[in-house]
């Protein structure tokens, strides 16, 4: 399967987007178009386990190298594993469904639905590059539509939090392109951008130990790392619903990936050094994260709170260094993404109906609209870790990994990413049983139920946590050879 | 050989039941879907009754021994080669015994809500609920897996939480159950991470496996694992009791008690299937899951098992002596007879004679199983009569609901160990276990089994003697065959349960117990449940001022009992002041303050600092002249100080 129809196809959408004369032909195509991701997506996680049960047995498949700048040794070179492949399903399920939410915006709807389908397209490069550079090229392309969704179809304070988000991520960027020039110089006289290549020679422990902080907290800034995590409340309460579910189901993936695979995968020793701080970080990240979210009360500064306990379990899984643990952190990602994009979209179903966020205002929402409800208790359920969606499935992944470390300081830090489930479990249902339960108040008796495309978007996402949830072997199956690599490469196998 | 197929179509149906109605309830079933759901859940229980019966007649024993059978086992999510979660199903002698209970009371609880949840508007649900719960709880009493035992018991948990929720426009409903649900996830926290010790010593999830190396003298994991300590206590016990936290919490133990009253809010057949004959004995089920393990190699961890069961056996009976809402005293001696369940189990050893604790306790479970259920099945019927929870709104029904009253009696008799009734078995072979083993528990026994019969007979006479009734509104009697006939088949369980010779099947090492019986032994516990009766005929048979007299005497306990000792109170003073107040809200303003202030300040600055120099690009050129000399002028200076210096 060629890998540069995930790239060609989006590109073709947004060229149709910008093409098209009226807001039903935006639509339509950039519906049919990520349509079409969705089935490509498919059909890569088809190949892929086909060619592996084939015997294949290269770490990255569907390979494909070409010479962009020979003289500074950059290659557009791409290739998928395991790792790749689920996140690309997972940005391919949440663009859908982004689209589908999407369907009632009157303002700039073409800019709209031009954004969002370029942001897909980073995401898709950034998945499957396996050059440094291109993958950074495709990193910031990811970042500047964000600013522009949240700037100009943003609510409240937006400009703050646009400005906030683009700079707070720009900083990132500049630790992760600071990082990627040590690894390029630091590797004598063979300078190179490519992962593979960088992966076999070896960086020299002294390298790793120096210019691994700079990719981690650079792209650990992408995925809420403690305590530059502040851009996520904010960014995540303005911008418009879509751009909420591509921030969080998609954007803040980027970072756990890059943390995975250029941090932790191109500078093992370096992540061994710094394991420690890792773990320290993201487990005060889960359980504080988890105490703020229960003081708020906007249900989109709630979701974006717990955003930030939960993406602490990628960390956290990422920072054990055991293969399990990994395994964990990359189901937590595709699972968080998932849970997250719902959560955002049945916010947006809400506020457009009640025209507010605020978990205090409403009450008895289950009466008249129970298909929305059912969704939120669905997401809810799912971010409080209950067995049959996929939080739970990655939850525990994780929990088994960091186990198996068997000294005290590893424990203690299990224990508390463990005790954070209770505090979830506590403002989940608080908000649960404030919107969905109770007495209905009387101005909201009136209230319609979603439409379809609302339930369309939904019911995607929710399959795809209730399969991950009920056949978690076939994501384990998918990820686990790539995080067995990983790990090799950190016990120096 | 047992069919995996129709096993796991036990389970299996009931979730097919679930989805159905569930999914198209609303539709297509709104008025089909009790009849829909009663029926699956008809043959599921065949299914249970066929399979019980195969196993414990047919091909269960080997060498005259039980033996534990795995006739399914697939890999769920592989973690190592030794390490992964199976959904399997388990068949020994207590899961066959749980899958007839819960198949057989859930069928109870459907066809009396044919009659009761009728005309309700959101009727598909509560069957689509309540065919969720039964899948659930079939999962859990057949896991074969330590974590697919955890992943059921939190589906459990969830649909408990529907149930308690039902009435989701009551604000008091919604607190029961987010109460319920917290209570025992903080519980189940426990659970977990006794589920990560265990698994980490043993090196498996699976039941059997983890069993045998936790057991077996000579094996290296039960050495390391007794060997490794944490605050001087072994792993394995740490293991074990925080197993047994997850345990306590389901099964209402003291001091996680606090949900199960308050669950009462759920609509009453739902009690009468969750909170008294399945879920909550799962605490008890998961411990004689485990109860090699707890008997051979962690003793320590087992007389905690004995004497949280005893506080809570006693503290609860107490408590249910004062209470005037019907369900919430059948709340209590629900915890009360599970806290009999547990201690007995705690008290019991393993192998032989010694095992007759276990024996007992589920035994107990069995039997307690049809009373409890037939007791709140009937106070059901009493309240569906005269529309209240309160005792002071009752009185006199006997003459109305004749039904009802005889079958209640007999469900009193029953709990109370009135001889010769099923109670009386399972409670006798209790005492019995904890006479040979723990003086002390049983004199905590002997007593509370007195203060039971009173309170029993406390809340029979308030409903059906005391003051006459005076009937007003719709005269409906006992209702219709549907709640009737379950009442009936109840009260026959609660009669004639006590025959079957449990000691034959259920035992901790699968050999035939042989249970004695002396009558010598009986006579302390048949009196002091007399003395319970008489005493409460004498008080509350007919209206008088004997009660509150008491009451007033006994100011200080009265008052405090019903309180239910604070607890409630105390819970509430943790979570809303000290988590709340002094955990929550300062992480919150600390992220807000702090954290995100730096992010502002560094935001700020930034800008200030060039708004302070942006003054420089004025686009003058003089300015740029006089910068660009002066600057010559200083590096000059300066190359001309390096040169010579």
């Amino acid at each position: 399967m060629n890998l540069l129809l995930l790239i060609g196809l989006p590109l073709l959408t947004a060229v149709g987007v910008l093409l098209s004369r009226n807001t039903q032909q935006v639509r339509s195509i950039a519906f049919a178009g990520s349509a079409l991701q969705l089935i490509l997506a498919l059909a890569l996680i088809y190949f892929f386990q086909k060619e592996r049960a084939a015997g294949a047995v290269a770490q990255m498949l569907f390979e494909q190298n070409y010479a962009l700048f020979p003289s500074l040794n950059i290659n557009f070179h791409i290739g998928v594993d395991g790792i790749a492949v689920s996140m690309i399903l997972l940005t391919a399920l949440v663009v859908l469904a982004g689209v589908l939410v999407s369907w009632n915006v009157e303002k700039m709807t073409k800019e709209f639905y031009f954004l969002l389908i370029l942001l897909a397209m980073g995401a898709y490069g950034f998945f499957i590059s396996l050059d440094l550079f291109v993958l950074f090229f495709f990193l910031e392309i990811a970042v500047i539509p964000k600013y522009l969704l949240i700037g100009t179809w943003g609510s409240g304070k937006k400009e703050y939090s646009a400005n906030k988000l683009a700079l707070m991520l720009m900083t990132g960027s500049s630790l992760v392109i600071v990082g990627i020039l040590g690894m390029y110089f630091g590797n004598g006289e063979h300078k190179s951008f490519d992962i593979i290549q960088l992966s076999q020679a070896g960086i020299s422990p002294a390298v790793q130990k120096l210019f691994f902080p700079f990719l981690f907290i650079g792209f650990g800034i992408f995925t809420a790392l403690f305590p530059f995590h502040t851009w996520v409340p904010d960014g995540h309460s303005s911008a418009p619903t879509a751009g909420s579910m591509f921030l969080a189901g998609i954007s803040m993936k980027l970072g756990g990936y890059g943390c995975l695979r250029v941090a932790t995968y191109l500078m093992p020793q370096g992540a061994q050094e710094y394991s420690s701080w890792i773990i320290v970080l993201s487990s005060i990240a889960i359980l504080y994260g988890a105490f703020a979210t229960m003081m708020q009360w906007d249900l989109k500064y709630m979701n974006a709170y717990s955003s930030i306990s939960h993406c602490g379990f990628v960390l956290l899984g990422i920072g054990m260094l055991t293969k399990t643990a990994i395994t964990g952190a990359v189901m937590q990602m595709v699972s968080h993404g998932l849970m997250t994009a719902l959560f955002f979209a049945v916010i947006g179903m809400i506020y457009e109906r009640t025209h507010t966020r605020q978990i205090n205002e409403m009450g008895g929402l289950m009466k008249v609209m129970p298909f929305t409800m059912t969704v939120l208790f669905i997401a809810g359920l799912c971010s409080l870790g209950l067995p049959g969606f996929s939080g739970f499935v990655a939850e525990m992944t994780v929990f088994m990994g960091s186990w198996q470390n068997a000294d005290a300081f590893h424990r203690i830090a299990t224990i508390i990413a463990c005790m954070s489930i209770v505090v979830t479990a506590v403002y989940i249902l608080r908000a649960i049983g404030q919107v969905a339960m109770g007495p209905i108040k009387e101005t909201y008796a009136g209230l319609s139920d979603a439409s379809w495309n609302e339930k369309l978007a939904a019911i995607i996402l929710i399959i795809g946590i209730v399969a991950i949830g009920v056949a978690p072997f076939l994501l384990n199956d998918l990820i686990k050879p790539g995080a067995e690599i990983i790990m090799n490469k950190i016990s120096g196998k | 050989m047992p069919n995996a197929i129709n096993i796991a179509l036990i389970p299996l149906l009931p979730l097919a039941g679930f989805l159905l109605l569930g999914l198209f309830g609303k539709k297509i079933f709104k008025n089909s879907a009790g009849i829909i759901g009663t029926l699956i859940l008809l043959i599921s229980a065949g299914l249970a009754i066929y399979t019980a019966y195969g196993y414990f007649f047919d091909y269960g024993k080997v060498n005259d021994v039980y033996q534990k059978l795995i006739p399914l086992k697939y890999t769920w999510l592989e973690f190592s080669k030794d390490v992964s979660i199976d959904m399997g199903i388990i068949l020994d002698p207590i899961s066959a015994m749980m899958i007839v209970v819960v198949t057989f009371v859930s069928l109870m609880v459907h066809i009396y809500s044919l009659g009761y949840m009728k005309g309700e508007e959101r009727y598909s649900t509560y069957y689509a609920y309540l065919s969720l719960f039964t899948f659930s709880m079939l999962g859990l009493v057949l896991s074969s897996n330590i974590f697919q035992i955890y992943i059921f018991w939190e589906l459990v948990g969830v649909s408990s939480f529907l149930l308690i929720g039902f009435y989701y426009d009551r604000p008091s409903a919604v607190a029961a159950s987010k109460k319920a649900f917290i209570v025992t996830r903080f519980a189940d926290l426990g659970f977990l991470i006794g589920i990560l010790v265990l698994s980490f010593y043993s090196g498996t999830l699976d039941f059997n496996t983890l069993i045998q190396k936790l057991t077996s003298p000579e094996s290296s994991e039960l050495k390391t694992a007794i060997a490794s300590s944490f605050l001087g206590v072994s792993a394995l016990t740490w293991g074990l009791t925080l197993v047994f936290i997850g345990g306590a919490g389901k099964s209402a133990m003291f001091p996680l008690h606090i949900w199960l009253p308050d669950a009462m809010e759920g609509p009453t057949p739902v009690s009468a299937l969750i909170h008294a004959a399945t879920m909550v004995v799962a605490g008890v089920y998961l411990v004689a899951r485990l109860f090699p393990v707890f008997a051979l190699s962690a003793p320590d961890a087992l007389s905690i098992v004995a004497n949280v069961g005893a506080i809570s056996a006693l503290f609860a009976a107490i408590i249910a002596c004062t209470q005037t809402d019907i369900k919430r005293v059948l709340a209590y001696s629900t915890m009360s007879q599970i806290g009999y369940m547990m201690f007995a189990l705690g008290v019991s050893k393993y192998g032989g004679e010694d095992g007759l604790g276990y024996t007992a306790s589920m035994f107990h479970l069995f039997t307690h199983a049809m009373f409890k259920a037939l007791l709140f099945l009937g106070a059901g019927a009493v309240i569906h009569y005269v529309h209240s929870n309160d005792m002071k709104d009752m009185g006199g029904l006997r003459k109305h609901l004749p039904i009802t009253h005889i079958t209640f009696l007999l469900a009193c008799l029953s709990i109370a160990g009135f001889p010769l009734l099923a109670g009386f078995f399972s409670k006798e072979e209790i005492l019995l276990a904890a006479y040979q083993h723990n003086a002390v528990i049983y004199w905590i026994a002997l007593i509370t089994s007195g203060l039971t019969a009173f309170y029993m007979f406390r809340l029979y006479f308030s409903i059906f003697w005391n003051k006459a009734y005076h009937a007003h509104g719709e005269h409906h009697g006992d209702g219709g065959v549907a709640m009737m006939l379950p009442l009936l088949l109840l009260a026959a369980g609660a009669v004639f349960a006590g025959y079957i010779p449990f000691g034959h099947f259920v035992s901790t090492d699968g050999k035939p117990l042989e249970s004695e019986f002396h009558l010598s032994f009986s006579i302390a516990p048949v009196a002091l449940g007399l003395i319970g009766i008489l005493t409460a005929m004498w008080l509350y048979k007919n209206e008088n001022e004997k009660p509150a007299k008491l009451a007033a005497s006994l100011s200080g306990l009265y008052k405090s009992a019903y309180h239910k000792f604070y607890i409630d109170e105390l819970y509430l003073f943790v979570t809303k002041k000290v988590l709340f107040n002094l955990v929550a809200r300062p992480a919150a303003w600390f992220d807000k303050t702090v954290v995100d202030g730096l992010v502002n300040f560094t935001g700020n600055t930034t800008q200030d600092i060039s708004e302070r120099i942006k003054g420089i690009q004025s686009g003058k050129v003089q300015q740029y002249a006089i910068y660009f000399l002066v600057s010559a002028v200083v590096l000059a200076l300066l190359f001309i100080y390096v040169w010579k210096g």
